[in-house]
């Protein structure tokens, strides 16, 4: 079960976030002192150019890489006072990350690749495998359960990805352009899984430079330069703006 | 430049959009006579969730049109327990239009133009920011894109109305990327040009 939250308690909480690599001439600020609230039950995207400094700070927020300047609170926790081995724990237990690239094991089946967090936050084989097979199912896969990743095509191993992603409940869902290796078919695969998610409730941030998954947040956020300049809450809209942008009315 | 036109009521639309509401209606009668309401059923299987935003005096009003330029004919028909109703039919005319519209290669009027025109004219006379102007209409396609797609995932796979949809998808995209390279543009530009 997921651990209560207290009420409008931010699942992340960023301050002054900044992170700056190299010194002198060759210094590069990434990240430039962000404010950034993600609340529970709330899907949230940014997007911006490549480069604009988006990827790093989903590193920042999954504590994969730790800030130059600035506070940044994950589940109501300090991560500023948290020790490595502490950092790694609340990974493990709390976050759920997506890669471009996937990042599946190879030699591993697609069960096995999603079981995998479980066994190494201490469950039962019993309960990983069982877990596993639920959530592949979910993503539409069971019938690959037994497949290595090269057996699979790109839109599979994401859900693969996608469903290791969840396999401990997390709090918070980290996804690093999601749909960035993955054709435009693939890409729908995907992107009904994000709706799903955003249905179900689950708390997600999402980095993208393609407008279509950034479109299934509930609240796109803009970054340039380090920066976030500009924010929106996604409405569904009425049926009529469609109409508009088909050219079957005005 | 010339007197104000009026827009007459005989005109409810224009341009392309009623060009097309035109040459659909013509070439859904091709195969068989119809009356109206037939003929909204096959459009609404073509559109999917998108035949809501038909409105529906569109085709008594152009199918009025067409039977007066000669390219439909009509008949009424009677029936024992219910209204009379009419049935439309092409006449040789009205295949000949449907033939040229397949040929043609005509594209509705992009956007680009005009906003990009409206984007300078902001910056040169200080009366708006071309920044904000950028930002409120990537809100706007944005919740547009959302919609599109929403629509499109609900649609069952092989449906045909999900191939219209995923065209409003792509082309919201494109608008977006442009608007994306507009922003960057006109933030980075003291009073451009």
């Amino acid at each position: 079960m997921r651990a209560p939250v207290a009420m409008r308690t931010p699942m992340v909480s960023a301050r002054g976030l900044s992170k700056e690599y190299g010194s002198g001439a060759a210094r590069v600020r990434a990240v430039r002192g962000l404010d950034l609230d993600v609340e529970a039950g709330e899907t949230v995207a940014i997007i911006g150019p490549s480069g604009c400094g988006k990827s790093t700070l989903l590193y920042l927020l999954g504590g994969l890489e730790r800030p130059t300047a600035g506070s940044l609170r994950l589940v109501d926790q300090p991560l500023e006072q948290l020790p490595e081995a502490g950092l790694a724990r609340l990974r493990r237990h709390a976050l759920g990350f997506v890669f471009q690239a996937f990042h599946l094991v190879d030699e591993l089946t697609a069960t096995e690749n999603v079981e995998l967090p479980l066994l190494l936050a201490g469950a039962s084989p019993h309960r990983a495998h069982k877990r596993a097979a639920d959530l592949l199912r979910s993503v539409g896969l069971a019938d690959r359960a037994g497949h290595l990743p090269s057996a699979l095509s790109g839109g599979q191993r994401q859900r693969v990805a996608i469903a290791r992603a969840l396999v401990n409940e997390p709090a918070v869902v980290l996804a690093d352009e999601p749909t960035g290796n993955l054709d435009s078919e693939a890409t729908t695969e995907v992107l009904r899984l994000f709706e799903q998610l955003r249905a179900d409730g689950q708390t997600l941030v999402l980095v993208t430079h393609d407008e279509r998954i950034a479109a299934t947040a509930d609240r796109l956020l803009t970054m340039r330069d380090g920066v976030l300049v500009d924010e929106t809450r996604l409405s569904g809209g009425s049926g009529r703006s469609l109409g508009a942008i088909t050219g079957l009315e005005e | 430049m010339g007197e104000p036109r009026e827009l007459s009521d005989r005109e409810p639309l224009h341009g392309y959009q009623l060009r097309v509401v035109q040459e659909v209606l013509l070439a859904l009668l091709v195969q068989s006579g119809a009356h109206a309401y037939e003929l909204r059923a096959r459009l609404a299987l073509a559109l999917g969730p998108l035949a809501d935003t038909l409105n529906e005096g569109q085709v008594y009003v152009t199918l009025g049109r067409l039977e007066t330029s000669g390219l439909i004919s009509s008949q009424r028909v009677e029936r024992v327990d219910r209204r009379d109703r009419r049935v439309y039919e092409l006449t040789e005319a009205g295949r000949e239009r449907v033939l040229a519209w397949f040929e043609d290669v005509s594209w509705p009027k992009p956007a680009p133009a005009e906003f990009h025109l409206k984007l300078v004219a902001a910056a040169a006379t200080g009366l708006a920011d071309p920044v904000e102007i950028v930002d409120r209409q990537r809100h706007q396609l944005l919740s547009g894109l959302r919609e599109a797609q929403r629509a499109a995932l609900a649609e069952p796979a092989g449906a045909v109305a999900g191939l219209l949809l995923e065209g409003v998808v792509l082309r919201l995209q494109a608008d977006l990327r442009w608007l994306e390279a507009c922003a960057r543009f006109w933030s980075t530009a003291e009073g451009r040009p």
